[in-house]
Protein backbone atom coordinates (compact mmCIF):
# COMPACT_ATOMS: atom_id res chain seq x y z
CA UNK A 1 0.00 0.00 0.00
CA UNK A 2 1.76 3.52 -0.90
CA UNK A 3 2.11 5.76 2.06
CA UNK A 4 0.11 8.86 2.86
CA UNK A 5 1.66 11.89 4.73
CA UNK A 6 -0.55 11.98 7.89
CA UNK A 7 -0.44 15.06 9.12
CA UNK A 8 -4.40 15.51 8.84
CA UNK A 9 -6.58 13.21 9.02
CA UNK A 10 -8.19 12.26 5.52
CA UNK A 11 -11.45 10.63 4.95
CA UNK A 12 -9.83 7.69 4.16
CA UNK A 13 -8.85 7.35 7.43
CA UNK A 14 -11.80 8.25 8.64
CA UNK A 15 -13.42 5.22 6.43
CA UNK A 16 -10.87 2.57 8.03
CA UNK A 17 -11.49 3.13 11.45
CA UNK A 18 -15.52 3.47 10.82
CA UNK A 19 -15.53 0.11 8.94
CA UNK A 20 -12.87 -1.31 11.34
CA UNK A 21 -15.30 -0.70 14.38
CA UNK A 22 -18.83 -1.85 12.70
CA UNK A 23 -16.11 -4.95 12.03
CA UNK A 24 -15.25 -5.86 15.74
CA UNK A 25 -18.88 -4.81 16.13
CA UNK A 26 -20.41 -7.69 14.19
CA UNK A 27 -17.17 -10.15 15.56
CA UNK A 28 -18.50 -9.47 18.82
CA UNK A 29 -22.13 -9.90 18.09
CA UNK A 30 -20.84 -13.34 15.72
CA UNK A 31 -19.32 -14.75 18.78
CA UNK A 32 -22.19 -14.05 21.21
CA UNK A 33 -24.33 -16.75 20.02
CA UNK A 34 -21.14 -19.44 18.79
CA UNK A 35 -19.96 -19.09 22.59
CA UNK A 36 -23.50 -19.08 24.03
CA UNK A 37 -24.75 -22.29 22.54
CA UNK A 38 -22.22 -24.30 25.00
CA UNK A 39 -23.79 -23.32 27.76
CA UNK A 40 -27.01 -25.95 29.59
CA UNK A 41 -29.56 -25.74 27.01
CA UNK A 42 -33.52 -25.26 28.19
CA UNK A 43 -34.09 -29.01 28.66
CA UNK A 44 -30.75 -29.35 30.64
CA UNK A 45 -31.81 -26.73 32.94
CA UNK A 46 -35.10 -27.84 33.44
CA UNK A 47 -33.39 -31.61 34.21
CA UNK A 48 -32.26 -29.72 37.29
CA UNK A 49 -35.30 -28.37 38.46
CA UNK A 50 -35.68 -29.29 42.41
CA UNK A 51 -36.72 -32.43 43.40
CA UNK A 52 -38.76 -33.85 46.55
CA UNK A 53 -37.13 -36.46 48.49
CA UNK A 54 -39.26 -38.56 51.04
CA UNK A 55 -37.42 -39.03 54.36
CA UNK A 56 -40.05 -41.82 55.66
CA UNK A 57 -38.59 -45.20 54.07
CA UNK A 58 -34.72 -43.55 55.91
CA UNK A 59 -34.01 -46.08 58.50
CA UNK A 60 -32.51 -44.94 62.04
CA UNK A 61 -28.55 -44.74 61.09
CA UNK A 62 -28.82 -45.31 57.19
CA UNK A 63 -27.71 -43.23 54.82
CA UNK A 64 -29.27 -42.73 50.93
CA UNK A 65 -28.10 -41.49 47.57
CA UNK A 66 -29.82 -39.23 45.15
CA UNK A 67 -29.00 -37.16 42.19
CA UNK A 68 -29.93 -33.97 41.56
CA UNK A 69 -28.30 -31.64 38.49
CA UNK A 70 -26.46 -35.08 38.35
CA UNK A 71 -24.50 -34.53 41.82
CA UNK A 72 -24.86 -37.10 44.06
CA UNK A 73 -26.31 -36.13 47.17
CA UNK A 74 -25.86 -38.02 50.47
CA UNK A 75 -29.14 -37.97 52.84
CA UNK A 76 -27.49 -39.47 56.28
CA UNK A 77 -30.49 -40.38 59.21
CA UNK A 78 -28.11 -39.35 61.87
CA UNK A 79 -28.09 -41.82 65.43
CA UNK A 80 -28.08 -40.26 68.23
CA UNK A 81 -24.24 -41.10 69.20
CA UNK A 82 -22.94 -39.29 65.55
CA UNK A 83 -25.03 -36.03 65.99
CA UNK A 84 -23.27 -35.84 69.28
CA UNK A 85 -19.70 -36.89 67.78
CA UNK A 86 -20.66 -34.20 65.38
CA UNK A 87 -21.10 -31.70 68.06
CA UNK A 88 -18.38 -32.34 70.59
CA UNK A 89 -15.89 -31.30 68.41
CA UNK A 90 -12.69 -28.29 69.47
CA UNK A 91 -13.42 -26.41 65.81
CA UNK A 92 -9.80 -25.44 66.23
CA UNK A 93 -8.37 -28.56 65.26
CA UNK A 94 -10.70 -28.74 62.28
CA UNK A 95 -8.83 -27.79 58.77
CA UNK A 96 -12.16 -26.36 57.55
CA UNK A 97 -13.78 -24.95 60.76
CA UNK A 98 -17.14 -25.27 61.03
CA UNK A 99 -19.80 -26.33 63.71
CA UNK A 100 -22.25 -29.20 63.10
CA UNK A 101 -25.10 -26.47 63.88
CA UNK A 102 -24.59 -24.52 60.47
CA UNK A 103 -24.04 -27.40 58.95
CA UNK A 104 -27.75 -28.88 59.18
CA UNK A 105 -31.37 -27.54 59.56
CA UNK A 106 -32.55 -26.28 63.02
CA UNK A 107 -34.87 -28.64 64.65
CA UNK A 108 -33.88 -31.28 62.35
CA UNK A 109 -30.29 -32.19 63.59
CA UNK A 110 -30.82 -35.91 62.61
CA UNK A 111 -30.76 -35.45 58.75
CA UNK A 112 -27.40 -34.45 57.38
CA UNK A 113 -27.43 -33.42 53.42
CA UNK A 114 -24.36 -33.00 51.71
CA UNK A 115 -23.45 -32.89 47.84
CA UNK A 116 -21.17 -36.23 48.00
CA UNK A 117 -17.93 -35.35 46.14
CA UNK A 118 -15.06 -35.44 47.93
CA UNK A 119 -13.64 -31.71 47.86
CA UNK A 120 -9.93 -32.97 46.64
CA UNK A 121 -10.52 -34.27 42.95
CA UNK A 122 -14.08 -35.11 42.49
CA UNK A 123 -13.88 -38.89 43.98
CA UNK A 124 -17.26 -40.35 45.67
CA UNK A 125 -16.58 -40.90 49.17
CA UNK A 126 -17.61 -44.23 50.70
CA UNK A 127 -20.00 -43.97 53.72
CA UNK A 128 -19.50 -45.42 57.78
CA UNK A 129 -15.85 -45.26 57.12
CA UNK A 130 -12.34 -43.63 58.37
CA UNK A 131 -12.17 -43.55 62.18
CA UNK A 132 -14.94 -40.62 62.96
CA UNK A 133 -17.27 -43.60 61.08
CA UNK A 134 -18.22 -40.60 58.75
CA UNK A 135 -17.30 -40.59 54.93
CA UNK A 136 -13.63 -41.90 53.89
CA UNK A 137 -12.44 -41.23 49.87
CA UNK A 138 -10.41 -44.21 48.42
CA UNK A 139 -8.73 -42.53 45.53
CA UNK A 140 -6.33 -40.28 48.04
CA UNK A 141 -7.77 -41.04 51.54
CA UNK A 142 -9.61 -37.59 52.60
CA UNK A 143 -11.41 -38.78 56.11
CA UNK A 144 -14.81 -37.28 56.59
CA UNK A 145 -16.41 -37.07 59.70
CA UNK A 146 -20.52 -37.81 60.74
CA UNK A 147 -20.94 -33.75 60.15
CA UNK A 148 -19.52 -34.77 56.27
CA UNK A 149 -16.58 -32.06 57.95
CA UNK A 150 -12.58 -33.03 56.04
CA UNK A 151 -10.24 -34.34 59.45
CA UNK A 152 -7.68 -35.64 57.45
CA UNK A 153 -6.33 -36.06 53.98
CA UNK A 154 -5.53 -33.81 51.11
CA UNK A 155 -9.38 -32.49 50.60
CA UNK A 156 -9.33 -28.68 51.66
CA UNK A 157 -12.95 -27.94 52.58
CA UNK A 158 -16.21 -29.94 53.80
CA UNK A 159 -18.62 -31.53 52.14
CA UNK A 160 -20.86 -29.00 50.16
CA UNK A 161 -23.92 -28.34 51.21
CA UNK A 162 -26.73 -27.88 48.57
CA UNK A 163 -29.51 -26.02 49.02
CA UNK A 164 -32.60 -27.39 50.57
CA UNK A 165 -35.80 -26.71 52.96
CA UNK A 166 -38.17 -28.88 55.21
CA UNK A 167 -41.71 -28.60 53.32
CA UNK A 168 -42.44 -31.07 55.84
CA UNK A 169 -41.09 -33.18 58.95
CA UNK A 170 -40.41 -35.99 56.81
CA UNK A 171 -39.80 -34.24 52.64
CA UNK A 172 -37.19 -32.17 52.10
CA UNK A 173 -37.10 -30.26 48.66
CA UNK A 174 -33.48 -29.93 47.25
CA UNK A 175 -32.59 -27.20 44.78
CA UNK B 1 3.06 -16.39 -7.72
CA UNK B 2 5.64 -13.45 -7.08
CA UNK B 3 7.91 -13.65 -4.28
CA UNK B 4 7.55 -11.41 -1.31
CA UNK B 5 10.48 -9.34 -1.89
CA UNK B 6 7.99 -6.63 -1.63
CA UNK B 7 7.01 -7.37 1.87
CA UNK B 8 9.13 -6.08 4.61
CA UNK B 9 7.69 -6.67 7.62
CA UNK B 10 8.16 -3.69 10.01
CA UNK B 11 8.85 -4.84 14.00
CA UNK B 12 11.84 -7.27 14.44
CA UNK B 13 9.24 -9.68 16.12
CA UNK B 14 7.65 -9.79 12.51
CA UNK B 15 10.57 -9.95 10.70
CA UNK B 16 11.97 -13.03 12.74
CA UNK B 17 9.07 -15.11 12.45
CA UNK B 18 9.33 -14.36 8.51
CA UNK B 19 12.79 -15.83 8.08
CA UNK B 20 11.14 -19.14 9.74
CA UNK B 21 7.95 -19.32 8.03
CA UNK B 22 7.11 -16.69 5.63
CA UNK B 23 3.28 -17.06 5.68
CA UNK B 24 3.49 -13.04 5.99
CA UNK B 25 4.73 -12.77 2.86
CA UNK B 26 2.51 -15.60 1.15
CA UNK B 27 -0.37 -13.44 2.30
CA UNK B 28 0.92 -10.30 1.61
CA UNK B 29 1.90 -11.55 -1.93
CA UNK B 30 -1.51 -13.10 -2.62
CA UNK B 31 -3.92 -10.76 -1.28
CA UNK B 32 -2.57 -7.42 -0.88
CA UNK B 33 0.09 -6.72 -3.65
CA UNK B 34 -1.45 -8.92 -5.86
CA UNK B 35 -1.79 -7.84 -9.17
CA UNK B 36 -5.87 -7.81 -10.10
CA UNK B 37 -6.96 -6.66 -13.70
CA UNK B 38 -8.98 -3.42 -13.03
CA UNK B 39 -11.56 -4.03 -14.44
CA UNK B 40 -13.30 -6.71 -12.51
CA UNK B 41 -17.45 -6.56 -12.24
CA UNK B 42 -19.36 -7.49 -9.22
CA UNK B 43 -19.91 -11.27 -10.70
CA UNK B 44 -16.02 -11.42 -9.43
CA UNK B 45 -16.75 -10.84 -6.33
CA UNK B 46 -18.50 -14.54 -5.68
CA UNK B 47 -15.07 -16.24 -5.21
CA UNK B 48 -14.32 -14.56 -2.19
CA UNK B 49 -17.97 -14.85 -1.11
CA UNK B 50 -18.23 -18.70 -1.30
CA UNK B 51 -14.67 -18.59 0.70
CA UNK B 52 -16.83 -16.73 3.12
CA UNK B 53 -19.46 -19.20 2.82
CA UNK B 54 -17.50 -22.08 3.06
CA UNK B 55 -16.13 -20.53 6.67
CA UNK B 56 -19.57 -20.04 7.72
CA UNK B 57 -20.71 -24.27 7.00
CA UNK B 58 -17.75 -25.40 9.22
CA UNK B 59 -18.35 -23.01 11.95
CA UNK B 60 -22.28 -23.48 12.26
CA UNK B 61 -21.85 -27.32 11.11
CA UNK B 62 -19.27 -27.97 13.99
CA UNK B 63 -21.39 -26.00 16.43
CA UNK B 64 -24.39 -28.19 15.64
CA UNK B 65 -22.90 -31.72 16.07
CA UNK B 66 -22.21 -30.60 19.55
CA UNK B 67 -25.82 -31.18 20.10
CA UNK B 68 -26.60 -33.50 17.11
CA UNK B 69 -26.78 -37.42 18.35
CA UNK B 70 -26.65 -39.30 14.44
CA UNK B 71 -28.53 -42.41 15.53
CA UNK B 72 -31.97 -43.17 13.83
CA UNK B 73 -33.53 -43.14 16.80
CA UNK B 74 -32.64 -39.95 18.25
CA UNK B 75 -31.42 -37.90 15.04
CA UNK B 76 -35.06 -36.04 14.25
CA UNK B 77 -35.21 -35.22 18.08
CA UNK B 78 -32.29 -33.85 18.18
CA UNK B 79 -32.59 -31.80 15.69
CA UNK B 80 -35.97 -30.89 17.09
CA UNK B 81 -34.08 -30.08 20.35
CA UNK B 82 -31.56 -27.61 18.93
CA UNK B 83 -34.35 -25.49 17.39
CA UNK B 84 -36.01 -25.23 21.02
CA UNK B 85 -33.62 -25.58 23.47
CA UNK B 86 -30.14 -25.39 22.52
CA UNK B 87 -28.99 -21.17 23.11
CA UNK B 88 -29.40 -19.80 19.49
CA UNK B 89 -29.67 -23.48 18.27
CA UNK B 90 -33.02 -22.22 15.95
CA UNK B 91 -30.30 -19.67 14.59
CA UNK B 92 -27.38 -21.85 14.33
CA UNK B 93 -29.78 -24.74 12.39
CA UNK B 94 -31.21 -21.92 10.11
CA UNK B 95 -28.12 -20.81 9.34
CA UNK B 96 -26.66 -24.07 8.47
CA UNK B 97 -29.60 -24.74 5.96
CA UNK B 98 -30.03 -21.44 4.57
CA UNK B 99 -25.81 -21.59 4.38
CA UNK B 100 -26.05 -24.62 2.34
CA UNK B 101 -28.91 -23.11 -0.47
CA UNK B 102 -26.82 -19.94 -0.33
CA UNK B 103 -23.34 -21.57 -0.65
CA UNK B 104 -25.11 -23.65 -3.97
CA UNK B 105 -26.66 -20.14 -5.54
CA UNK B 106 -23.24 -18.25 -5.07
CA UNK B 107 -22.02 -21.11 -6.94
CA UNK B 108 -23.80 -21.19 -9.68
CA UNK B 109 -23.46 -17.66 -10.15
CA UNK B 110 -19.45 -17.96 -10.17
CA UNK B 111 -19.80 -20.79 -12.44
CA UNK B 112 -22.40 -18.87 -15.02
CA UNK B 113 -19.94 -16.24 -14.62
CA UNK B 114 -17.06 -18.70 -15.48
CA UNK B 115 -18.70 -20.02 -18.95
CA UNK B 116 -19.70 -16.29 -20.41
CA UNK B 117 -16.53 -14.88 -19.54
CA UNK B 118 -14.50 -18.25 -20.64
CA UNK B 119 -12.51 -18.12 -17.61
CA UNK B 120 -12.26 -21.91 -18.26
CA UNK B 121 -9.64 -21.53 -21.24
CA UNK B 122 -6.06 -21.89 -21.69
CA UNK B 123 -4.22 -21.39 -19.57
CA UNK B 124 -6.86 -21.73 -16.77
CA UNK B 125 -7.77 -25.21 -17.61
CA UNK B 126 -6.82 -26.95 -14.30
CA UNK B 127 -8.24 -24.18 -12.14
CA UNK B 128 -11.92 -24.92 -14.05
CA UNK B 129 -11.82 -28.97 -13.41
CA UNK B 130 -10.43 -28.18 -9.64
CA UNK B 131 -13.87 -25.99 -9.53
CA UNK B 132 -15.76 -28.67 -10.79
CA UNK B 133 -13.89 -31.25 -8.26
CA UNK B 134 -15.48 -28.49 -5.58
CA UNK B 135 -19.02 -28.59 -7.01
CA UNK B 136 -19.14 -32.50 -6.77
CA UNK B 137 -18.15 -32.43 -3.25
CA UNK B 138 -20.57 -29.93 -2.41
CA UNK B 139 -22.93 -31.77 -4.04
CA UNK B 140 -22.29 -34.52 -2.10
CA UNK B 141 -21.54 -32.64 1.21
CA UNK B 142 -25.04 -30.93 0.53
CA UNK B 143 -27.23 -34.19 0.07
CA UNK B 144 -25.68 -36.22 3.19
CA UNK B 145 -26.29 -32.79 5.26
CA UNK B 146 -30.22 -33.25 4.11
CA UNK B 147 -30.12 -37.03 5.47
CA UNK B 148 -29.23 -36.60 8.52
CA UNK B 149 -31.92 -34.39 9.76
CA UNK B 150 -33.46 -37.68 9.01
CA UNK B 151 -37.28 -36.91 8.24
CA UNK B 152 -39.10 -37.75 5.17
CA UNK B 153 -37.22 -36.41 2.81
CA UNK B 154 -34.16 -36.91 4.38
CA UNK B 155 -34.66 -40.95 4.29
CA UNK B 156 -36.43 -41.39 1.31
CA UNK B 157 -33.93 -39.33 -0.97
CA UNK B 158 -31.26 -41.31 0.76
CA UNK B 159 -32.84 -44.75 -0.26
CA UNK B 160 -33.48 -42.60 -4.60
CA UNK B 161 -30.22 -41.37 -4.37
CA UNK B 162 -28.23 -44.82 -2.92
CA UNK B 163 -29.84 -46.40 -5.42
CA UNK B 164 -28.86 -44.71 -8.54
CA UNK B 165 -25.72 -46.86 -7.80
CA UNK B 166 -27.61 -50.04 -8.98
CA UNK B 167 -27.99 -48.82 -12.18
CA UNK B 168 -24.14 -50.19 -12.79
CA UNK B 169 -24.13 -53.18 -14.36
CA UNK B 170 -22.85 -56.39 -12.34
CA UNK B 171 -21.24 -55.01 -9.62
CA UNK B 172 -24.32 -52.27 -8.70
CA UNK B 173 -26.19 -54.19 -6.23
CA UNK B 174 -23.40 -55.39 -4.61
CA UNK B 175 -22.05 -51.57 -4.62
CA UNK B 176 -25.49 -50.62 -3.01
CA UNK B 177 -25.71 -52.84 0.14
CA UNK B 178 -21.90 -51.50 0.88
CA UNK B 179 -22.87 -48.21 0.82
CA UNK B 180 -25.93 -48.84 2.95
CA UNK B 181 -24.16 -50.95 5.73
CA UNK B 182 -27.14 -52.95 5.23
CA UNK B 183 -30.16 -54.23 3.58
CA UNK B 184 -31.54 -51.18 3.21
CA UNK B 185 -31.02 -47.10 4.32
CA UNK B 186 -30.63 -47.26 7.96
CA UNK B 187 -28.48 -46.51 10.97
CA UNK B 188 -25.14 -47.72 9.76
CA UNK B 189 -25.93 -44.97 6.71
CA UNK B 190 -26.68 -42.37 8.82
CA UNK B 191 -23.51 -42.65 10.73
CA UNK B 192 -20.79 -43.10 8.49
CA UNK B 193 -22.88 -40.23 6.40
CA UNK B 194 -21.97 -37.65 9.38
CA UNK B 195 -18.63 -39.06 9.64
CA UNK B 196 -18.61 -38.16 5.81
CA UNK B 197 -20.77 -34.80 6.19
CA UNK B 198 -18.51 -33.53 9.04
CA UNK B 199 -15.15 -34.77 6.61
CA UNK B 200 -15.76 -33.52 3.03
CA UNK B 201 -16.07 -29.79 3.89
CA UNK B 202 -12.24 -29.73 5.15
CA UNK B 203 -11.49 -31.81 1.87
CA UNK B 204 -13.29 -29.02 -0.35
CA UNK B 205 -11.31 -26.34 2.08
CA UNK B 206 -8.38 -28.03 0.46
CA UNK B 207 -9.65 -28.33 -2.94
CA UNK B 208 -9.85 -24.63 -2.54
CA UNK B 209 -6.62 -23.95 -1.67
CA UNK B 210 -5.36 -25.22 -4.67
CA UNK B 211 -8.11 -23.57 -6.75
CA UNK B 212 -6.51 -20.23 -5.30
CA UNK B 213 -3.27 -21.63 -6.10
CA UNK B 214 -4.11 -22.06 -9.95
CA UNK B 215 -5.75 -19.05 -9.88
CA UNK B 216 -2.58 -17.34 -8.93
CA UNK B 217 -0.58 -19.06 -11.28
CA UNK B 218 -2.53 -17.89 -14.55
CA UNK B 219 -3.91 -14.64 -12.88
CA UNK B 220 -7.44 -13.69 -12.80
CA UNK B 221 -9.36 -13.37 -16.00
CA UNK B 222 -11.58 -9.94 -16.07
CA UNK B 223 -14.61 -8.94 -18.11
CA UNK B 224 -12.82 -8.62 -21.85
CA UNK B 225 -11.38 -11.55 -21.71
CA UNK B 226 -7.70 -10.77 -22.84
CA UNK B 227 -4.85 -11.01 -20.34
CA UNK B 228 -3.12 -8.12 -18.58
CA UNK B 229 -0.28 -5.88 -20.08
CA UNK B 230 0.96 -3.64 -18.18
CA UNK B 231 1.32 -2.26 -14.69
CA UNK B 232 -1.78 -0.37 -16.22
CA UNK B 233 -3.85 -2.83 -16.44
CA UNK B 234 -4.18 -4.17 -13.35
CA UNK B 235 -4.34 -3.06 -8.95
CA UNK B 236 -3.21 -3.95 -6.47
CA UNK B 237 -5.82 -6.60 -4.48
CA UNK B 238 -5.92 -4.52 -0.98
CA UNK B 239 -7.80 -2.37 -1.20
CA UNK B 240 -9.37 -2.07 -4.16
CA UNK B 241 -10.32 -5.93 -4.96
CA UNK B 242 -10.71 -6.30 -0.60
CA UNK B 243 -13.25 -3.66 -0.38
CA UNK B 244 -14.95 -5.29 -3.73
CA UNK B 245 -15.36 -8.48 -2.40
CA UNK B 246 -16.52 -7.15 1.22
CA UNK B 247 -18.97 -4.96 -0.33
CA UNK B 248 -20.53 -7.90 -2.57
CA UNK B 249 -20.67 -9.49 0.62
CA UNK B 250 -22.38 -7.27 2.89
CA UNK B 251 -25.51 -7.44 -0.12
CA UNK B 252 -25.05 -11.09 -0.43
CA UNK B 253 -25.37 -11.42 3.56
CA UNK B 254 -28.50 -9.44 3.80
CA UNK B 255 -30.18 -11.61 0.84
CA UNK B 256 -28.91 -14.11 3.31
CA UNK B 257 -30.16 -13.14 6.19
CA UNK B 258 -33.06 -12.39 5.07
CA UNK B 259 -34.18 -15.78 5.02
CA UNK B 260 -32.59 -16.82 8.34
CA UNK B 261 -34.57 -14.30 10.26
CA UNK B 262 -37.69 -13.24 8.11
CA UNK B 263 -38.91 -16.72 5.65
CA UNK B 264 -37.11 -19.52 7.50
CA UNK B 265 -39.81 -21.90 5.80
CA UNK B 266 -39.49 -20.75 2.47
CA UNK B 267 -37.06 -23.29 1.12
CA UNK B 268 -37.61 -25.93 3.90
CA UNK B 269 -39.84 -28.90 2.75
CA UNK B 270 -42.80 -29.95 5.07
CA UNK B 271 -42.29 -33.34 4.84
CA UNK B 272 -39.18 -33.22 6.29
CA UNK B 273 -40.88 -32.27 9.23
CA UNK B 274 -42.22 -35.55 9.81
CA UNK B 275 -40.24 -38.15 10.79
CA UNK B 276 -38.56 -40.50 8.40
CA UNK B 277 -40.99 -44.14 8.20
CA UNK B 278 -39.17 -46.35 5.93
CA UNK B 279 -42.48 -48.19 5.21
CA UNK B 280 -44.32 -45.25 3.31
CA UNK B 281 -42.89 -43.34 0.54
CA UNK B 282 -43.99 -39.26 0.75
CA UNK B 283 -45.92 -38.51 -2.68
CA UNK B 284 -43.72 -36.12 -4.00
CA UNK B 285 -40.42 -36.58 -3.52
CA UNK B 286 -38.68 -33.66 -4.28
CA UNK B 287 -34.67 -32.74 -3.44
CA UNK B 288 -33.07 -29.31 -2.44
CA UNK B 289 -33.96 -25.95 -5.18
CA UNK B 290 -30.01 -27.18 -6.23
CA UNK B 291 -30.39 -30.80 -7.37
CA UNK B 292 -33.42 -29.62 -9.09
CA UNK B 293 -31.95 -29.32 -13.09
CA UNK B 294 -29.98 -33.01 -12.25
CA UNK B 295 -33.68 -34.30 -11.10
CA UNK B 296 -35.03 -33.34 -14.19
CA UNK B 297 -32.83 -34.34 -16.37
CA UNK B 298 -32.70 -37.93 -14.95
CA UNK B 299 -36.42 -38.03 -14.98
CA UNK B 300 -36.47 -37.22 -18.29
CA UNK B 301 -34.83 -40.45 -19.92
CA UNK B 302 -36.86 -43.61 -19.71
CA UNK B 303 -34.01 -46.26 -19.24
CA UNK B 304 -32.64 -46.64 -15.84
CA UNK B 305 -28.99 -46.96 -17.06
CA UNK B 306 -28.94 -44.03 -19.53
CA UNK B 307 -30.94 -42.02 -17.08
CA UNK B 308 -28.03 -42.14 -14.16
CA UNK B 309 -25.52 -41.49 -16.99
CA UNK B 310 -26.80 -38.73 -18.29
CA UNK B 311 -27.44 -37.72 -14.83
CA UNK B 312 -23.95 -37.81 -14.22
CA UNK B 313 -22.80 -36.89 -17.49
CA UNK B 314 -23.98 -33.92 -17.47
CA UNK B 315 -22.30 -32.10 -14.23
CA UNK B 316 -18.98 -34.55 -15.54
CA UNK B 317 -19.51 -32.59 -19.34
CA UNK B 318 -18.10 -29.75 -16.88
CA UNK B 319 -14.90 -31.07 -16.86
CA UNK B 320 -14.32 -31.08 -20.52
CA UNK B 321 -15.58 -27.49 -21.28
CA UNK B 322 -11.61 -26.47 -21.85
CA UNK B 323 -11.68 -28.41 -24.92
CA UNK B 324 -14.95 -28.68 -26.01
CA UNK B 325 -14.77 -24.61 -26.82
CA UNK B 326 -12.57 -24.32 -29.48
CA UNK B 327 -13.26 -20.51 -29.89
CA UNK B 328 -9.65 -18.52 -28.91
CA UNK B 329 -11.77 -15.30 -27.56
CA UNK B 330 -12.96 -15.72 -23.93
CA UNK B 331 -15.24 -12.47 -22.94
CA UNK B 332 -18.93 -13.11 -24.12
CA UNK B 333 -18.42 -9.70 -24.50
CA UNK B 334 -17.24 -10.30 -27.98
CA UNK B 335 -19.11 -13.29 -28.67
CA UNK B 336 -22.48 -12.06 -29.84
CA UNK B 337 -23.72 -15.22 -31.40
CA UNK B 338 -22.29 -17.45 -28.33
CA UNK B 339 -23.86 -14.83 -26.21
CA UNK B 340 -27.68 -15.71 -27.36
CA UNK B 341 -26.86 -19.58 -27.06
CA UNK B 342 -25.42 -18.69 -23.08
CA UNK B 343 -28.48 -17.05 -22.53
CA UNK B 344 -30.65 -19.34 -23.79
CA UNK B 345 -28.54 -22.26 -21.53
CA UNK B 346 -29.19 -20.47 -18.28
CA UNK B 347 -33.08 -20.25 -19.59
CA UNK B 348 -32.83 -23.53 -20.08
CA UNK B 349 -30.79 -24.48 -16.37
CA UNK B 350 -33.62 -22.32 -14.71
CA UNK B 351 -36.50 -24.05 -17.04
CA UNK B 352 -35.29 -28.05 -15.63
CA UNK B 353 -34.52 -26.59 -12.15
CA UNK B 354 -38.39 -25.75 -12.45
CA UNK B 355 -39.30 -29.00 -13.91
CA UNK B 356 -37.81 -31.16 -11.79
CA UNK B 357 -40.30 -29.88 -9.45
CA UNK B 358 -43.50 -30.65 -11.64
CA UNK B 359 -44.75 -34.64 -11.93
CA UNK B 360 -43.18 -36.75 -14.29
CA UNK B 361 -46.08 -37.02 -16.76
CA UNK B 362 -47.76 -35.21 -19.79
CA UNK B 363 -46.09 -32.22 -21.41
CA UNK B 364 -43.79 -31.97 -18.75
CA UNK B 365 -41.87 -34.76 -19.50
CA UNK B 366 -41.48 -33.19 -23.10
CA UNK B 367 -40.38 -30.24 -22.40
CA UNK B 368 -38.13 -31.81 -19.89
CA UNK B 369 -36.43 -33.81 -22.95
CA UNK B 370 -36.37 -30.73 -24.75
CA UNK B 371 -34.04 -28.81 -22.66
CA UNK B 372 -31.80 -31.81 -21.66
CA UNK B 373 -31.35 -31.67 -25.15
CA UNK B 374 -30.34 -28.71 -25.66
CA UNK B 375 -28.55 -29.04 -22.54
CA UNK B 376 -26.00 -31.45 -23.90
CA UNK B 377 -26.22 -30.20 -27.47
CA UNK B 378 -25.08 -26.81 -26.27
CA UNK B 379 -21.66 -28.23 -25.13
CA UNK B 380 -21.18 -31.00 -27.67
CA UNK B 381 -22.61 -29.10 -30.57
CA UNK B 382 -23.01 -25.87 -30.02
CA UNK B 383 -19.66 -24.74 -28.32
CA UNK B 384 -17.54 -26.77 -30.80
CA UNK B 385 -19.03 -25.16 -34.16
CA UNK B 386 -18.87 -21.64 -32.49
CA UNK B 387 -15.28 -21.20 -32.35
CA UNK B 388 -15.16 -22.50 -36.15
CA UNK B 389 -17.83 -20.35 -37.68
CA UNK B 390 -18.57 -17.35 -35.38
CA UNK B 391 -18.00 -13.95 -36.04
CA UNK B 392 -16.41 -12.19 -32.83
CA UNK B 393 -15.98 -8.34 -32.14
CA UNK B 394 -13.25 -7.19 -32.29
CA UNK B 395 -11.34 -7.25 -29.06
CA UNK B 396 -9.64 -3.90 -27.06
CA UNK B 397 -5.74 -3.62 -27.35
CA UNK B 398 -5.58 -3.53 -23.43
CA UNK B 399 -7.65 -3.89 -20.18
CA UNK B 400 -7.15 -0.49 -19.42
CA UNK B 401 -8.23 0.77 -23.11
CA UNK B 402 -11.37 -1.03 -22.06
CA UNK B 403 -12.05 0.92 -19.09
CA UNK B 404 -10.57 4.01 -19.52
CA UNK B 405 -10.79 4.91 -23.69
CA UNK B 406 -8.19 5.31 -25.88
CA UNK B 407 -6.11 8.39 -23.80
CA UNK B 408 -5.29 5.46 -21.61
Amino acid sequence: MTTVSSAEHTRRDFLYIATGAVGAVGAAAVLVPLIAQMNPDASTIAAGAPIDVDLGPIADGQIIKVFWRSKPIFISHRTKKEIEDAQNVNLSSLPDPQPDSARVKQGHEQWLVVIGICTHLGCIPLAHQGQYDGWFCPCHGSVYDTAGRIRQGPAPLNLALPPYKFVSDTKIQIG
Amino acid sequence: MSGNSTYQPQSKVLQWFEKRLPIGGLVHSSFVAYPTPRNLNYWWTFGGILSFMLGVQIVTGIVLAMHYTPHVDFAFKSVEMIMRDVNFGWMLRYLHAYGASMFFFAVYVHMFRGLYYGSYKEPREVLWILGVIIYLLMMATGFMGYVLVWGQMSFWAATVITNLFSAIPGIGETLVTWLWGGYAVGNPTLNRFFSLHYLLPFVIAGVVILHVWALHVAGQNNPAGIEPKSDKDTVPFTPYATSKDAFGLACFCILYAWFVFYIPGYLLNGDNYIPANPAVTPAEIVPEWYYLPFYAILRSIPNKLLGVCALFGSIGILAFLPWLDTSRVKSARYRPTFRQFFWVFVIACVGLGWLGTKPPEGVYVIMSRLLTFYYFAFFIIVLPLLGIFEKTKPLPNSISESVLGAKA
